[in-house]
């Protein structure tokens, strides 16, 4: 058992599971010598040489249509996209092929790949370097969306994507890279894709969210005299709306907190869930705190946009007055 | 049938003047006047300074992540001082040399990176775009703004700068293509820096040069020292004549490189030698226009030290001007969205410090409502005293 950040988990994770599946290899901008921009495969290469692990020119289309062919190929690629705010090139790749490869080869052509990609806001960052953009992803049938919010998580996340048969974008929130540390056990371990977690047990009010806003609602829910739960969703998609549903049938009301701006948000999704699953149990319409409907801004207004503890407690405030 | 050539071509580099200070006369002489010399020289000595200023800036906290220029500012300069003051100026994020000869206010490439979209609002006669972060896009707008003023019948053209990392997205080859095919004079300029962040230029291209890309876009290429400022005036002179008398474009590698990191938050010991680095130190574009017009009598070390006090002193004004700009409001990024803001979007601007989204205040009991309204009078105090 090792006392790791999440960045220092997921490259135990990545080192663990290229041990055991000689078919896993790692591709993308600057992941090579310099271990990633933010040193997620720091010693990687070092460790099981450039076949396995090597930087590829400047594309991100072309890093994510090579990694199809890889895939398509008998491997299990896992490209990563530098920033988020850098998908959109290859945007038409995962949601054109990645996504559809299954589906319109009946089963003949798999793509089993592991995208990852440093998410959100709150450090610092330039333009196109904060954005959350989940939603889209999730909003793409064929596609398994994954988002951590601890280290321990994301290593039992990320060992499941490498082990699933389908394409998985796996969102690493950077605003908790090094936040924080916790046990993170050397044992071999998975966490299911598509199970929530419920980090804190209440009866007054659920609170849904995942990635680094759980942080913020954690420091909500310290302030708050009321109980209430928090699920972590951990998965965007295929989403656990069973233990959501569960909890809201309990509570009676629900608080839904992303980064991501609030239109099409996955909370939209969330809440048409609730209203279609504990209708009768509701005593609040659902809430939502999230990023606004604008450009994320730069990072002078981030904290002005991004939710914070203050908003989450508003919400809980506005959905108990309810 | 024997076998034929289909197709054949070469090459040209350009190289006036040398790291050892040897001058082409047949190319260099009268290429630019004394005049101009001493103010182009000025302008990247300048450049230089604010670049080291900016550095420190983000090391004390003051600014964000910034990308150093050092070392490539003869490559933007040379083109901003051939191009028509009229002609488009599509450049990236390490042509501030280039941009600044234009006359866009250092401060607002400082607020830029100091997290301000104001330092975006580019004065419109400067004919320039604002940065543009990801790698590659840009290029495609030069040739749609050129296009644009073709057809309300200017005979402007652009000059764009990209990266030899950024030649690698399919955005770069769209962009080649179509202004090829659809006959739009863009003078593209690849800054080959040899690295993109720790990429080096190799894994790139496998091609011995960059200009070559062009070729196969049917366009001229030709390739320059882009740290001899002689060379890079040369080489934009044909280039933006060809463009404009001909309407099509044309391909600049201009070969340079990254003294610096890549930016701030980058640390380049972690995977290029320092010998690399020294090597290039030697062939710095601002060392060889010194030593030349120290040769030539045109300058000395009495207006070296009062060129620098000059610098320091515009430069420490620019970041005043860039850190005395006020903060701005807490709402300010709902403002631009829309040339007419929805209304969704003005109730979570009017409520963004007391709801939860999506929520209509008036849903809201009465005490809730009261909560509200004093929780809006707090934030607009919050926000004088800011």
């Amino acid at each position: 058992m090792a006392n790791l950040n999440l960045v220092q988990a997921i490259n135990l994770a990545l080192i663990q599971e290229m041990e055991k599946n000689p078919d896993i290899v790692l591709l993308g901008e600057d992941i090579g010598v310099n271990g990633g921009v933010f040193r997620v495969t720091e010693g990687l290469q070092k460790r099981f040489g450039e076949k396995r692990v090597f930087d590829t020119p400047l594309a991100e289309s072309g890093i994510i249509g090579l990694s199809i062919g890889l895939a398509m190929g008998g491997l299990h690629p896992v490209p990563e996209i530098q920033f988020e705010g850098f998908l959109g090139p290859a945007y038409d790749q995962i949601c054109s092929h990645a996504a559809r490869m299954r589906s319109r080869t009946r089963g003949a052509f798999t793509v089993p790949m592991t995208i990852r990609i440093p998410v959100g806001g709150g450090i610092h960052a330039p333009e196109l370097h904060s954005d959350s953009p989940e939603a889209i992803y999730a909003h793409t049938p064929g596609l398994k969306v994954v988002m951590p919010s601890s280290p321990y998580d994301a290593k039992g996340l990320l060992v499941s994507a490498l082990r699933d048969p389908d394409p998985v974008l796996y969102f690493e929130p950077k605003r908790i890279y090094r936040a924080f540390r916790e046990e993170v056990p050397e044992d071999e371990y998975t966490l299911p894709i598509g199970k929530a977690r419920t980090v804190c047990e209440g009866t007054d009010l659920t609170i849904v969210s995942w990635g680094a806003s759980v942080v913020q609602c954690m420091q909500a829910i310290e302030k708050s005299s009321k109980s209430i739960e928090l699920i972590d969703l951990r998965t965007i998609y295929p989403f656990d709306m069973d233990a959501v549903a569960e909890s809201v049938k309990k509570t009676g009301r629900c608080v839904v907190v992303h980064e991501a701006p609030l239109t099409c948000g996955f909370g939209s999704e969330i809440a048409a869930r609730i209203m279609e699953k504990c209708f009768l149990e509701l005593e609040a319409p659902v809430q939502r705190v999230a990023g606004f409907d604008t450009t994320m801004p730069y990072y002078k207004l981030e904290l002005d946009y991004l939710p914070d503890a203050n908003r989450v407690a508003r919400a809980i405030e506005d959905c108990l007055a309810y | 049938m024997p076998i034929t050539t289909a197709y054949e071509t070469k090459i040209e580099r350009i190289s006036i003047l040398d790291e050892k200070g040897n001058f082409d006369e047949k190319l260099g002489k009268g290429l630019i006047p004394d005049a101009d010399l001493v103010k182009l020289y000025e302008a990247m000595v300048s450049c230089r300074q604010l670049d080291q200023v900016a550095f420190r800036l983000q090391r004390s906290g003051r600014m964000g992540t910034y990308p150093q220029n050092m070392g490539q500012e003869a490559t933007s300069l040379g083109a901003s001082y051939v191009l028509r003051k009229d002609d488009w100026m599509v450049t990236c994020y390490r042509e501030n040399c280039g941009l600044f000869w234009r006359g866009v206010p250092k401060e607002a490439i400082l607020l830029h990176w100091m997290g301000d979209e104001r330092g975006n609002a580019m004065p419109k006669p400067h004919w320039v775009t604002p940065i543009y972060v990801p790698l590659g896009t840009q290029m495609l707008h030069a040739a749609g703004l050129t296009m644009a003023a073709r057809y309300k019948g200017e005979d402007k053209i652009a000059c764009t700068f990209f990266g030899d990392g950024a030649s690698s997205e399919g955005d770069f080859h769209e962009a080649c293509n179509f202004a090829s095919n659809l006959k739009i004079p863009v003078v593209f300029v690849c800054q080959n820096n040899f690295w993109a962040i720790s990429t080096p230029s190799k894994i790139n291209s496998a091609a011995p040069t960059f200009a070559q890309r062009g070729i196969s876009y049917g366009m001229p290429c030709i390739q320059c020292d882009g740290n001899d400022l002689f060379a890079t005036v040369y080489t934009m002179k044909k280039s933006v004549e060809y463009a404009r008398s001909t309407g099509l474009p044309c391909f600049v590698e201009m070969v340079t490189y990254r003294l610096g990191d890549h930016t701030t938050a980058d640390d380049a010991t972690r995977y290029r030698d320092k010998a690399e680095v020294d090597a290039w130190k030697n062939r710095d574009p601002i060392i060889r226009i010194r030593d030349y017009m120290k040769a030539r009598k045109l300058w000395d070390d009495a207006k070296e030290a009062a060129l620098m006090a000059r610098v320091e002193e515009e430069n420490a004004a620019a970041v005043a001007r860039a850190e005395g700009i006020d903060a701005p409001h807490r709402a300010d990024f709902f403002n631009s969205m829309y040339a007419e803001t929805p209304q969704d979007l003005v109730m979570q601007r009017e409520t963004m410090h007391t709801h939860s989204l999506g929520q209509d205040p008036s849903q809201l009991p009465l005490e809730a409502q009261e909560r509200a309204r004093h929780m809006d009078a707090e934030a607009a105090a919050a926000h004088a005293g800011h």
